[in-house]
């Protein structure tokens, strides 16, 4: 083994060919088309930062990123706080005195959703909430367009995803929860401390960096969103549900504005690095 | 906390976990009733008996078999391919530490993380160019990179622990790479690469975003791509609906049942990376 290791090289060759052909060309044919007038057939007419300027002045597009926001707090943070409760809750209180299989059943149905497609998911709740047939309005009596108000659409669609992603941080908080040493808790009970005093000083700092493991990659999945709004919004009614992913897939594949819907994605893909980038440097820096 | 106070905490939390199964029960309960019973007892009734009209129309409406199959081969495809990459490159990169490995595993990192929407059209454009479009070895190669490079990454550190004296002996007996690679390392590493390969079936079956860009035919397209596409459409009533959303669901649970042990030992995997 002691030999030269250039041999090695041989092996990445498939994938490296692979990956050059799947993601390195088709992303810098992306950026390229972004410079761009291009309805996706004929010549692509080049005009610079066109595209970019024009987004700037776009209200669709900042409108597009505040529902992004809307939905960083429906997929990141609300399940990682709600998360940290029910993760502290079933291992320390539950486990221990209703026995450790409750725990785990109570923890298989509140991670459920996460195992269906996301575009599956939302087939079902486009169901259930269906203003004339859905089973929410029969249950409930109300009788709300949940997808079709504009006032309701947003908020309707972060409520599918806090019910899709909560399982997701509770699955990995309480296996974050088994490698705590049991004798922190041990100690802070026989000072009397009270079980939120123990959840805030002892739970949240040993599993602080499956935290930040379940908010980066809630938070990049956040962005990307596009499932959920194809299939119970298309980003409407009006703009209401819009977001980038959507808004870039609109202007390839409906619009016929290739140039413009490659500055979006673009964009988008640029915060996701710096979002990533900024995540790991917060964590580096955590003792 | 004592006596009523701890049950009260275990009454919320089962509450909150009826709450989290309600829909899948509700899907369940009204894709077997008839459109006159759901109109006149509503979705909350227990069904009169089993009405499977519902799910055999939808089911031959949308050719379910069909978009099964394709499924099933893109998924299984994908996840061989991928897990195959994924031990080469950790191969090269974990155990012989070739030059700027760290470069490339960046790299790597870095196309798990770019939203697909920067990749979409210029792989639709490429895929039509090369005469691949609205086939399943579209999305097969596409995913297999895609799912090879978080492969790539979480097996390069697991590799990177390999015990070293196992490949020296190897070596000395005249093993050559390959042989060590296929003999030694691969059924060593064999409870990390059926991770992977659930893994990597269950993230492509569930894949959407590129399958609706690159599948547009009814011969081609996957589960979540034809239900998602057909939901809301016009000639769906109630009971089709639910149908629709119990014949998605079904097959997603069933994974998840026949996985679940590895699933959990995964799913914490993916957490310490």
């Amino acid at each position: 083994m002691r030999g030269p290791t250039r041999g090695y090289w041989l092996y990445l060759v498939p994938s490296l060919l692979l990956f050059l052909a799947v993601i390195v060309v088709p992303f810098l044919m992306n950026v390229g088309a972004s410079f761009t007038r291009w309805s996706g057939v004929g010549t692509p007419r080049w005009i610079g930062f066109d595209n970019y300027t024009r987004l700037l002045g776009d209200e669709r597009f900042w409108e597009s990123f505040q529902h992004n926001v809307g939905l960083i707090v429906a997929m990141a943070v609300v399940p990682t706080a709600i998360g940290l409760v029910l993760a502290a809750a079933l291992f320390d209180y539950i486990g221990r005195r209703f026995g450790t299989r409750t725990a785990s059943a109570l923890r298989a149905m509140y991670y459920l959703p996460q195992v269906l497609p996301v575009a599956i998911a939302g087939v079902v709740w486009g169901w259930m909430l269906h203003p004339s047939y859905g089973a929410v309005n029969q249950i409930s009596g109300l009788e709300l367009d949940w997808l079709g108000d504009p006032d309701l659409a947003l908020a309707t669609v972060m409520a599918v995803m806090v019910w899709f992603q909560l399982g997701y941080p509770v699955v990995i908080f309480m296996a974050g929860l088994q490698r705590v040493d049991p004798s922190y808790y041990e100690a802070a009970e026989i000072d009397g401390a009270s079980w939120w005093r123990k959840f805030w000083h002892i739970t949240v700092p040993q599993i602080r960096p499956e935290i930040f493991v379940v908010l980066l990659t809630c938070t990049i999945a956040a962005l990307k969103v596009f499932g959920p709004i194809f299939v119970l919004t298309r980003g409407g009614p009006g703009n209401a549900t819009m977001v980038p992913s959507y808004f870039s897939y609109l202007n390839f594949f409906q619009k016929s504005n290739v140039g413009y819907g490659s500055a979006i994605a673009t964009v988008l893909a640029l915060i996701i690095v710096v979002v990533t980038f900024l995540f790991l440097r917060v964590q580096e820096r955590e003792p | 906390m004592r006596g009523p106070g701890r049950w009260a905490v275990l009454f919320a939390l089962v509450v909150l976990a009826v709450v989290m199964i309600f829909p899948f029960a509700i899907v369940a309960i009204n894709a077997v009733k008839s459109p006159a019973e759901y109109s006149s007892q509503g979705p909350l009734s227990l069904p009169d008996g089993l009405y499977l009209r519902g799910i055999v129309d939808f089911w031959h409406r949308v050719e379910f078999g069909t978009k099964l199959w394709n499924s099933f081969v893109i998924s299984a495809s994908v996840s061989v391919l991928a897990v195959v990459l994924s031990v080469l490159n950790a191969y090269a990169l974990g155990i012989g530490r070739v030059k700027g490995r760290l470069s490339i595993l960046v790299l790597f990192l870095v196309a798990n993380t770019l939203p697909q929407e920067s990749l979409a059209y210029p792989l639709y454009y490429l895929a039509k160019a090369v005469g691949l479009y609205d086939t399943r070895l579209s999305v097969i190669v596409v995913m297999t990179v895609i799912q090879a490079a978080f492969g790539t990454y979480l097996l390069s550190a697991v590799l990177g622990q390999f015990p070293k004296e196992i490949l020296e002996a190897a070596a000395i007996d005249g093993a050559g790479r390959l042989r060590s690679l296929v003999r030694i390392v691969v059924p060593i590493s064999r409870p990390t690469l059926s991770v992977l390969l659930i893994f990597f079936f269950i993230w492509t079956w569930n894949e959407f975003f590129l399958p609706l860009i690159l599948l547009i035919s009814n011969d081609t397209q996957t589960v979540p791509v034809a239900l998602g596409v057909l939901q809301g459409e016009r000639y769906m009533d109630a009971t089709m609906s639910s149908a629709s959303a119990l014949l998605g669901v079904v097959p997603a649970i069933a994974f998840f049942l026949i996985f679940q042990r590895t699933l959990t030992r995964g799913v914490t995997v993916g957490a310490i990376k």
